[in-house]
């Protein structure tokens, strides 16, 4: 440029203008092909990481959710099953019991039957042996007091019994009485 | 070679001496050409230009050539800076949609401008490299060339010439005044505004720290050393208000590229 001339800064210098477009289309053109396409790429990413780490959080979320419901039911089941087993047992001990009682009757019963048995047994025995011991005795002793005279020994065995049948009907009535 | 060899006045100037306070002009915008190639001369804001380039790509190739996506701290200011341009500036105007196609469009040249500006007050280069009518025309042009294509592309040749000078919904009568306003105010004015209004105010701005500059060392003689403390003060102060000035007039121009683009999206405006 030349400083003698008269100067207009209104009046663009062509070179300073071709320098200027060149300047500036360098720089233009550096980010339009590689900064902003790079930098654009990373952003959305960033998002997408951040978006996606939200999204995942949602997800794990449900999940526990899910497994809360399960492990809820799981201990409703199980607290429903061990009700069932509870009642279940108890039903059975009742049986149990129950059937143990009557067995325990029955075997009562049974031991008492043959207790009776045994005593009724014993009894016609010792009255079978009571008899005769007696009738020997009131015999001889009769035979002692009467003499040798009573030898007819059908008479006397009928005596005997008369006397013995006497003697039952009073023991039997006073039993009654 | 240094600013001070550019500006027109004698280094060893001060008040008193009886010489008159050598004041900035248009000279202080006239570069000698640091070399010819060919006819072709390169001189100072030629440079700064290009390393406006180097300074931009520089940076953002180091924060986003290879981007992560836990970003360091490189690629976290230049995204800061992406983002503000990318939200703030072209979702606001054009909207996410239409407007992604524009963002290295407008990311770029708003960086790349405001560089440009920076110039403004880096110790030697200490020139704004828009206050040369070129740089901005150069860009005005490329934004006028982009809209008006978009224009032309969207809405076929008379939809596009009907969406550059009618405005529906007014009186009849007033057509005929206004659709040459508007087709002049659109195509052959907003080009111009929109250049010049980069182009002055760093122009300006570049004066009024010559004259402070230039003025404390002018002052630096007798009790003149007591103004020219003022003065350096308002340097300083000037300076500061540059680095305002600058990245709000960076951020106007692409505003402004956002906003003609929208306007040659969308009829009706």
């Amino acid at each position: 440029m030349a400083s003698e001339e008269e100067q207009n800064p209104l009046v663009p210098e062509i070179p300073e203008l071709v320098v200027g477009l060149l300047a500036f289309g360098i720089v233009f053109w550096l980010f339009y092909a590689k900064l902003v396409p790079s930098i654009n790429k990373v952003l959305d990413e960033r998002r997408e990481a951040i978006e996606g780490g939200i999204e995942k959080a949602d997800e794990a979320q449900a999940e526990a959710q899910r497994v809360l419901e399960e492990y809820r039911a799981q201990l409703a089941d199980a607290r429903h099953e061990a009700a069932r087993l509870r009642q279940e047992a108890q039903e059975q001990g009742a049986a149990l019991i129950a059937e143990m009682r009557a067995e325990g009757q029955r075997q009562k019963e049974a031991i008492i039957e043959a207790g009776h048995t045994q005593l009724e047994a014993d009894r016609k025995q010792a009255a079978q042996a009571l008899r005769q011991d007696v009738g020997r005795l009131a015999t001889d002793l009769a035979g002692r007091i009467v003499g040798e005279s009573l030898e007819d020994h059908a008479r006397q065995s009928r005596i005997i019994d008369r006397f013995l049948g006497e003697l039952e009907e009073r023991a039997e009535e006073g039993v009654r009485r | 070679m240094s600013a001070d060899q550019m500006l027109a006045f004698e280094t060893d100037c001060h008040i008193f001496d009886g010489c008159g306070f050598p004041s900035p002009g248009l000279s202080s915008f006239l570069f000698k050409p640091m070399f010819e190639v060919g006819g072709f001369e390169f001189n100072k804001p030629m440079l700064l230009a290009l390393l406006s380039t180097l300074v931009v790509c520089g940076f953002f190739w180091a924060a986003f050539a290879k981007p992560k996506v836990v970003p360091g701290k490189l690629q976290m200011v230049g995204e800061a800076g992406y983002d503000f341009v990318r939200r703030g500036i072209v979702y606001e105007t054009i909207g996410k949609k239409e407007g992604e196609k524009y963002v290295p469009f407008i990311v770029s040249m708003f960086f790349f401008i405001w560089i440009m500006n920076i110039w403004s007050v880096v110790p030697l280069a200490q020139f704004p490299v828009p206050s040369l009518i070129a740089f901005p025309a150069g860009l005005a042009g490329v934004v006028w060339l982009t809209w008006m294509s978009i224009n032309f592309k969207r809405h076929g040749f008379v939809g596009g010439i009907k969406n550059l000078c009618y405005m529906p919904g007014l009186p009849k009568a007033i057509y005929p005044l206004l659709i040459p306003i508007e087709f002049l105010s659109n195509v052959l004015v907003r080009p111009f505004t929109h250049a010049v209004r980069l182009f002055a105010n760093m122009f300006a701005g570049h004066l009024l720290l010559l004259i402070f500059t230039i003025a404390s060392w002018y002052l630096l003689n007798g009790i003149g050393i007591a103004y020219a403390g003022v003065s350096f003060v308002m340097v300083v102060v000037m300076t500061m208000f540059e680095l305002f000035i600058q990245a709000l007039q960076a951020y106007v121009f692409v505003l402004l590229a956002c906003t003609y683009i929208e306007g040659a999206l969308h009829a009706d405006h």
